[in-house]
């Protein structure tokens, strides 16, 4: 089985999109939690760390899968890979 | 294979398919509420407590039952898979009941009021392991699409090594899991109506078999969607209607910030209050006088004894103070160990002379060097629990059920936005009841508690106990000792709210408990029969035979977990996280790697798997004190900080096992040749959802 230059950009558009939200989950996670005294502030009344733990975190997380869900269903059918339709 | 055919054909019946479900569960929701409605009716009409728990009990375990009656199947794919037709919402629903355990249900909030900042680990790691389920597994496992998570690892690694090395870290965890959660179910069903533990075990894990044994997969899945339902809905009520009553605002994730502003507030209020400070005295002397008795045990057991019997004497004249003197004497420690271990417990009591830790404090900790390990060890926790997310083979057998990649996708989406809903609920609920004991209940009179504080003290003293230490008739903080189960159970009733919707609470913790050990009792059938038995033992095995011995299995597989339930091990929370950190370093390097890495070789994985179970494990035995126990014989109470590797606490041994299943997969990859031509066109197939060859 040969892949074809198609497909081997398919795959390196995956791994970027991959990495960038691994990013964006690891600052949400380790580095907010790293620094969250510094990261005291009040927000609305909640200091802003005790925030984002409690909440702000979790709306990104849904919000990275819903992202990558929606966006690798479209970039599978740009590159010719997705599934026959079903709806 | 079955998992590469156009399904263009099934797309009409698929869509139709869907459109019957949403019907179904509509009416099956609205059935649900007027089902707790008509209760209420029957609640005022003057229907007991133990009769709404009965009713409750019985009306849920029989719905489950009559679902997995109605979903019996002995097809390989309906049993295994739940014939992959199950659209992304409805997997979704499914995959937030499997997930969330009768921890989540009971203990979350109970923890976040304890613990405040620290409990959020949890919260964040049992959401944000759904991105690594997302990003690195859910999609490529269904484009694989087999049955288990140890048939992944003997395709892509080769052969039956890498398989049952799979089966048994699947079994280990999922034990492991399992048994919290009979503990958990036999737990409420003894709360609900009043029978035996023993008995609550048992008549728990009825529902869970007549389920997931007649159907398997297809079975579980429908039964977990309906116990999703009751479950959110039993969590969310209280919470609304406590909002409504605090703040007048029915969300109360968007307002509880004004709570917390007011908890932090009562909590300076408290520390200030002089009376406050009395009691955190009484208990600071009782504790030294303890460790002073404890430095000469046979010395102060003869005097204390003395003493006792003294009063005795001296109270001939008063016969009330007779009795009292005699019933104090007939509680005094029969021989010295008893007198050491009572004194244990009194030099304990120094714990309640501290402040309570504040709710919106990070890191607690006297100094900066404390401050650094409390973030360590939460930073650590949050890793073990979102790898372990990603890695527990209940979880992704889960993707393995949708009709595509496409949906398996959606579906994690799903997945995590059902759990989100409970997750974002519990910080609020931890502190609306925390400004309820805070602003209410401290600083009350013991003569005005309101009723729930006694119903619930009589249930279960380590739930909630008052007690008037300084005898000024008046409540302070100290003088409470508070359970973490206690949060959401009594949340109705300091709501204000029947007793129906407390009875509804009970049902929903039920519901958990009930999904998680279904779904974790199929993983370990599965592996058995699936793994074990068809793909190593025989593989010309008739499908028929397959799904008996499956359904076998199960029944023996819950009932030893039943039994070890019962023996109620020493630390159910521990067994919880362990099972994190087991599968978090058994699973996640040789699954992730198999996938992103294709010249990853069978034996570095194989190797690779064996040793980051196995340091994690060893780390467990070397720091946790239960453990170390059974296998040094080191007795529980000598201290285990000098053996903690980088100050990491046991619940988060993931840590080491994590980084050393990488680094040895990936240098015996480098030292092995590359796997076969065929091996590597696996995944490749693996990686695009389909591969058209040009």
């Amino acid at each position: 089985m040969q892949l074809t230059e198609r497909h081997l950009a398919y795959w390196r558009a995956l791994l970027k999109r991959t990495g960038l939200l691994l990013a964006i989950w690891f600052v949400v996670t380790f580095v907010v939690g790293y620094y969250a005294e510094s990261l005291a502030f009040d927000f609305f009344g909640w200091p802003f760390a005790f925030w984002v733990g409690a909440q702000g975190a979790l709306v990104v997380y849904v919000l990275i899968i819903g992202y990558y869900a929606r966006t690798m269903n479209q970039l599978d059918r740009e590159f010719g890979v997705a599934e026959a339709e079903e709806d | 294979m079955a998992t590469f055919d156009s399904h263009s054909l099934e797309a009409k019946s698929q869509k139709a398919f869907t459109a019957q479900l949403k019907k179904v569960y509509g009416f099956y929701t609205g059935g649900f509420l007027l089902f707790v409605v008509l209760l209420g009716i029957a609640e005022q009409m003057g229907l007991s407590r133990a009769g709404i728990g009965y009713v409750f009990l019985g009306a849920t375990v029989l719905l489950y039952a009559g679902i997995g009656i109605m979903s019996r199947t002995n097809d390989a794919d309906e049993y295994y898979v739940a014939g992959r037709r199950v659209p992304a919402v409805f997997n979704g629903m499914a995959t937030g009941a499997d997930w969330m355990s009768a921890a989540s249900f009971i203990g979350m909030a109970g923890g976040l009021y304890l613990q405040g900042y620290s409990g959020l680990a949890f919260i964040m790691g049992w959401t944000g392991g759904y991105v690594l389920v997302a990003l690195f597994l859910a999609p490529f496992l269904r484009k694989f699409g087999q049955f288990t998570i140890p048939d992944f690892l003997g395709a892509r690694f080769g052969g039956t090594m890498p398989r049952l090395i799979g089966v048994a870290i699947a079994i280990l965890c999922s034990f492991v899991y399992v048994v919290a959660q009979i503990y958990g179910v036999g737990l409420i069903t003894t709360r609900l109506t009043g029978v035996s533990f023993e008995i609550g075990v048992f008549l728990g894990l009825t529902g869970i078999l007549v389920c997931s044994f007649l159907g398997g997969m297809k079975a579980v899945t429908w039964t977990q969607v309906a116990q999703y339902i009751i479950l959110i809905i039993a969590y969310m009520i209280p919470v609304v209607w406590l909002s409504v009553k605090q703040t007048g605002f029915p969300i109360p994730q968007l307002v509880y910030g004004q709570q917390l502003v007011k908890v932090t507030e009562l909590e300076k209020k408290i520390n200030a209050d002089p009376k406050e400070l009395e009691v955190r005295q009484i208990f600071k002397d009782r504790s030294a006088a303890a460790t002073e008795k404890l430095k000469d045990v046979p010395a102060s057991f003869a005097a204390d004894k003395a003493a006792a019997e003294a009063k005795v004497a001296a109270a001939k004249a008063d016969p009330a103070a007779l009795a009292a003197a005699e019933a104090a004497l007939a509680k005094f420690p029969a021989d010295e160990k008893a007198y050491t271990a009572a004194l244990n417990k009194e030099k304990g009591v120094a714990a309640r002379a501290s402040p309570p830790r504040p709710h919106a404090a990070l890191y607690p900790g006297k100094d900066q060097a404390a401050k650094d390990i409390a973030r360590k060890n939460f930073l650590a926790l949050i890793l073990c629990l979102m790898v372990g997310t990603a890695a527990l083979p209940h979880i992704l057998m889960r993707f393995y059920t949708t009709p595509s990649v496409r949906e398996a996708r959606n579906s994690v989406t799903w997945s995590l936005f059902f759990i989100f809903l409970l997750y974002f609920t519990a910080p609020a609920l931890a502190v609306l009841v925390k400004f309820v004991m805070y602003n209410d209940i401290v600083g009350s009179s013991f003569a005005s508690l309101p009723a729930w504080v006694a119903n619930w003290a009589a249930v279960d003293a380590t739930l909630l106990s008052i007690s008037d230490v300084n005898k000024d008739g008046i409540v302070q903080l100290a003088e409470i000792t508070i359970g973490q189960d206690i949060v959401v159970l009594a949340t109705p009733e300091i709501a204000g709210l029947p007793y129906v919707v407390s009875g509804m609470v009970a049902a929903g913790g039920l519901a958990a408990a009930l999904s998680t050990a279904d779904g974790l009792l199929l993983t370990m059938a599965n592996a058995l029969s699936h793994d074990v038995y068809y793909k190593t033992i025989d593989p010309n095995a008739p499908v028929s035979r397959r799904v008996m011995l499956s359904k076998t299995m199960l029944l023996i597989v819950a009932v030893l977990a039943a039994l070890v339930a019962q023996q109620a091990p020493a630390d159910i929370l521990f067994l919880v996280a362990a099972a994190f950190s087991l599968a978090a370093a058994g699973f996640f390097p040789a699954l992730v790697l198999g996938i992103f890495w294709k010249r990853t070789t069978g034996i570095a994985a194989s190797v690779g798997m064996v040793a980051g179970t196995s340091i994690t494990f060893y780390y467990m035995t070397l720091t946790q004190p239960w453990l170390r126990e059974v296998f040094y014989g080191i007795a529980r109470s000598v201290p285990t900080t000098p053996d903690l590797w980088w100050d990491i606490q046991p619940i988060s041994a993931g840590l080491f096992g994590m980084p050393v299943g990488f680094a040895i997969i990936i240098i015996l990859t480098l030292l092995t040749p590359a796997p076969s031509r065929e091996v590597q066109d696996m995944v490749s197939a693996v990686r695009y959802p389909d591969l058209k060859m040009a």
